[in-house]
């Protein structure tokens, strides 16, 4: 599934300096969903290539980082559960340093 | 896009025309993108009506860091006084502390602000201040206590810049979640002084130049969502690693996740203490050396200043007054008397942000 990645706030440090990535996500086997959940765990393992704690929490992003899905706050279409489709654009843009 | 199928095909809760694109943290209300603009410029507008914070033909400073308060601010604040004829003269004051990679970057975009908004823009730099930059400060000291030397000497810079634009006012982006940040430190490190004060949406109005927060109930997350149609400098500081606030932010975060209203509640909280008259306060005096306010015999920016000038960069860092009166005695005696000890001066301050 291509999706595009954006990384804010200085999320971007963390994989490479990186702001947007166009990435390539292969869909669960099972049902051929791809849910914000496993991207998550994707970005985790195969995009962020330091301190991997500054991105996630647990089995989430830490607070203080807000989640775009196309623009909408991901509280609002669903959070970890938002199933992803083709072309969508991800923004994470941590909020935990100043402005 | 497709949004709206996955916003469960409810409508902007104010206008029930759009798909909302936001969830407000204050109220948790579903918004469109056009809602939130609309709602988010008339709280602004509200706040700063209801505290009186501006007179028809007050000269304002705006403290511009080029990160996304203070972005959001100046431009929020030129709509508004142009929408609502607030009457106000409006300044953008920028702060060059001379980190390099860092400050020169930021820097470029509060000049493109300047020439977006049309707001005048002026440069006060540490270097022509103090005869440092941040950059040789780090040399001398290391990254220990850089943060404290830098919001000490910010502070007083964006006072000298005020002063020289000849303005009214100074106004700065500290939102919501700052405030609640610093209500929590001030807490945990006994600073009734502060404690007391910090939640004030206006400050300084017996001194010079008074200082107001129109953000000051304002969420980060919305000032964010606001942000994203404006120019601005997101960076972290490259000597920023204040550990201590980190946590407190990290705490806040933590808890805004589980229930929003905490931030305002915490803010609340600070509101409603009731400093006890026992506690001694601090007299407010001026500095010796410099006329700068201060509650000390020098100001902090002087004592910090004397140390990196005379080779001693701790002098004044730490939290016991050894600041000028005690290294005298120090000298003397051999010695700090234990009743010397006594609360912070300072204002110990994280970088690369808003943090006056």
């Amino acid at each position: 599934m291509q999706l595009t990645l954006e990384f804010g706030g200085g999320l971007d440090l963390l994989c490479q300096s990186v702001k947007i990535h166009h990435v390539d996500v292969t869909p669960n086997v099972e049902n051929g969903k791809l849910t914000l959940r496993d991207l998550l765990s994707w970005v985790r393992t195969s995009l962020i290539k330091e301190r991997p704690e500054m991105f996630m929490k647990g089995d989430s992003v830490r607070p203080g980082i807000l989640v775009l899905v196309n623009d909408c706050d991901w509280e609002l279409c669903g959070g970890h559960d938002t199933e992803l489709e083709e072309k969508d654009v991800v923004v994470f843009i941590s909020t935990l340093h100043g402005g | 896009m497709e949004e709206g199928k996955r916003a469960v095909g409810r409508l902007c809760s104010i206008c029930s025309q759009r798909r909302p694109a936001l969830k407000r943290p204050k109220t948790l209300e579903q918004i469109c993108r056009e809602c939130f603009y609309a709602v988010f410029e008339e709280e602004i507008h509200r706040v700063i009506m209801e505290n009186h914070l501006f007179k028809a033909g007050e000269r304002i400073a705006v403290a511009a860091s080029g990160g996304k308060d203070s972005t959001v601010l100046a431009y929020v604040l030129s709509e508004l006084n142009r929408r609502h004829d607030y009457g106000l003269d409006l300044f953008l004051l920028s702060v060059d502390e001379g980190i390099t990679g860092y400050r020169d970057d930021s820097l470029e975009t509060v000049k493109r602000n300047e020439i977006q908004y049309g707001l005048p823009l002026k440069v006060v730099s540490y270097k022509d201040l103090y005869g440092w930059t941040m950059d040789e400060i780090v040399k001398v000291i290391g990254l220990k206590n850089n943060c404290t030397f830098c919001g000490v000497f910010r502070r007083q810079a964006l006072d000298r810049g005020a002063a020289l634009l000849k303005v009214d006012k100074l106004v700065t982006g500290h939102n919501a979640d700052d405030m609640a940040e610093t209500v929590l430190l001030n807490i945990l490190r006994g600073d009734i002084a502060r404690l007391s004060r910090c939640t004030f949406i206006m400050t300084g109005e017996d001194g010079p130049i008074p200082r107001c927060k129109p953000f000051k109930y304002t969420y980060e997350k919305e000032i964010y969502a606001y942000f994203k149609k404006l120019d601005y400098f997101s960076t972290e500081c490259i000597y920023s690693p204040n550990a201590y606030r980190g946590f407190a932010r990290e705490f806040i975060k933590d808890l805004e996740r589980i229930r929003p209203q905490a931030i305002l509640d915490i803010i609340r909280s600070g509101e409603d203490f009731r400093i006890s008259s026992s506690t001694r306060m601090p007299d407010q005096g001026t500095c010796e050396r410099c006329g700068y306010i201060s509650s000390q015999k020098l100001c902090k920016a002087c004592v910090l200043l004397e140390g990196l000038n005379r080779g001693l960069p701790k002098l004044g860092i730490s939290r016991t007054r050894e600041a000028i009166n005690g290294s005298e005695r120090l000298h003397k005696t051999g010695r700090l008397p234990k009743a010397e000890a006594e609360r912070p001066i300072l204002q110990s301050k994280p970088c690369g942000n808003l943090e006056f």
